[in-house]
């Protein structure tokens, strides 16, 4: 009996120690250089509020501590898009300007593998920019980094939330360099290939409803134009 | 007797030992071989034809299944309560989310719908079909429909399990003629017939 209750006691620390090993892999950091701050194609960058209240429309399962918004919109409850977000966004410019209009839709990816440090999150942007027409930019989002320094310690908080400065890239792929994909359907960048990379800046989340004060920024590497 | 003791101890501190490594081995393992993720699946309905190319088609029943709907000036949008952006570059620009089904009605994604007339781009059509468990079609449209009703497109691009097919994508709205109150209701067929890239054969 003593020999079994060691055994147990033993296996319990050791799934302790795996997990605070995942948690605390020194190996897995938290990407904050853009790989495209080396480009020297023309860069747009676009803002949005990450808080769904702030936004157009936001939709998901409906079970989520995120609340769709409004609160009458269709929500995405069928087991096939139950692990989806929808989101309708107006994309303001680098001075606050609105530029854009932007439609995400972001569903969990079956590539995630805990072991990797990657909490992944395929997810596709609809973009209309006048001037310079409309777009689709795919990517993978790792979402790790974001998890284990936002959303774990504020479950982890006695008031149920956290506030700090953070700044991560969440743009995995399916570039080389970890580069969004966007293809051009109208305006004059048809044909020519393109780049974006995704970032998020926290300040303030709660466990309860989610951001509080947080933004996204998409920065998108557009060729130059022939005059 | 101490040194029974004494035996009995190691033999408690390497079963102890014992059981971190196997908590550890344990728990590497379920994080290798538990799917995190398991995105539900419906059978793809596709038809496979002689040329290797296939069609599958999706529907959208309306106005069920429409999420969002949105065109500025407009006094009413879906959902009730939503406030869309009065902007000068929004004017005669519509976008709409919608869930779509497959053949068999069950739903299977979410899709964006872009239109609208531009003096920049002119006029456009363009859906993003989004499949969490297959990948997104970025489809462009024709903006005009044909006599018939049909609109044509080309798919412009695909991710993962579309990100090598080429093919078209028709669109067409069935007005449902049931009642008197059926103003706007019906369904909006997407039929696409995709094909693969060429692959020679020795």
């Amino acid at each position: 009996m003593k020999y079994a209750i060691s055994l147990v006691i033993g296996m319990i620390l050791g799934v302790t120690l795996f997990v605070l090993g995942l948690y605390y892999n020194p190996f897995v950091g938290n990407p904050s250089v853009s790989p495209l701050a080396v480009s020297d194609l023309d860069m747009v960058d676009l803002s949005y509020s990450l808080v769904a209240s702030d936004s157009i429309a936001f939709t998901n399962n409906g079970e989520s501590h995120v609340k769709p918004h409004p609160a009458k919109v269709l929500q995405l409850w069928e087991p096939t898009v139950d692990r989806t977000r929808g989101f309708v966004t107006v994309l303001t410019d680098s001075r606050g300007e609105p530029a854009g209009l932007g439609v995400k839709f972001s569903s969990d990816s079956e590539d995630t593998a805990l072991l990797d440090g990657a909490v992944l999150v395929n997810s596709v942007w609809h973009i209309y920019l006048p001037g310079r027409g409309t777009f689709l930019v795919d990517q993978t989002e790792n979402f790790w980094p974001y998890l284990r320094d936002i959303v774990i310690p504020a479950r982890l908080s006695s008031g149920d939330n956290w506030r700090g400065s953070w700044y991560g890239i969440m743009s995995v792929g399916p570039g080389a360099l970890g580069t969004a994909r966007v293809t051009a359907n109208t305006g004059p960048f048809i044909g020519s290939e393109a780049e974006a990379v995704e970032s998020i800046a926290a300040r303030a989340y709660s466990s309860n409803s989610g951001p509080v004060g947080m933004s996204g920024s998409l920065t998108i590497a557009l060729p130059h134009l022939e005059d | 007797m101490v040194a029974k003791r004494k035996r009995q101890d190691q033999g408690l501190i390497k079963t102890f030992n014992l059981g971190i490594v196997l908590g550890i081995v344990m728990a590497a393992m379920l994080a290798y071989f538990f799917p995190v993720v398991d995105q539900h699946r419906e059978s793809s309905l596709i038809s496979v034809h002689a040329n290797g190319g296939n069609s599958e088609s999706f529907h959208i029943r309306l106005p069920d299944d429409k999420i969002v709907a949105g065109v500025s000036g407009r006094q009413t949008s879906t959902p009730p309560g939503l406030e869309w952006p009065e902007l000068d570059f929004l004017q005669n620009i519509q976008t709409e989310l919608f869930k779509i089904r497959n053949e068999n009605g069950v739903v299977v994604g979410a899709a964006s719908r872009m239109s609208g007339k531009s003096e920049q781009h002119g006029s456009f059509v363009e859906w993003a079909l989004h499949l969490p468990a297959r990948g997104t079609m970025y489809v462009s449209m024709d903006p005009n429909p044909s006599p018939d009703g049909y609109r044509e497109g080309t798919l412009r691009v695909g991710t993962r399990e579309f990100l090598t097919l080429n093919g078209v994508v028709l669109e067409r709205f069935i007005r449902d003629d049931i009642g008197q109150d059926s103003d706007g209701a019906g369904r909006i067929e997407l039929a696409a017939a995709l094909v693969g890239p060429a692959v020679d054969i020795e």
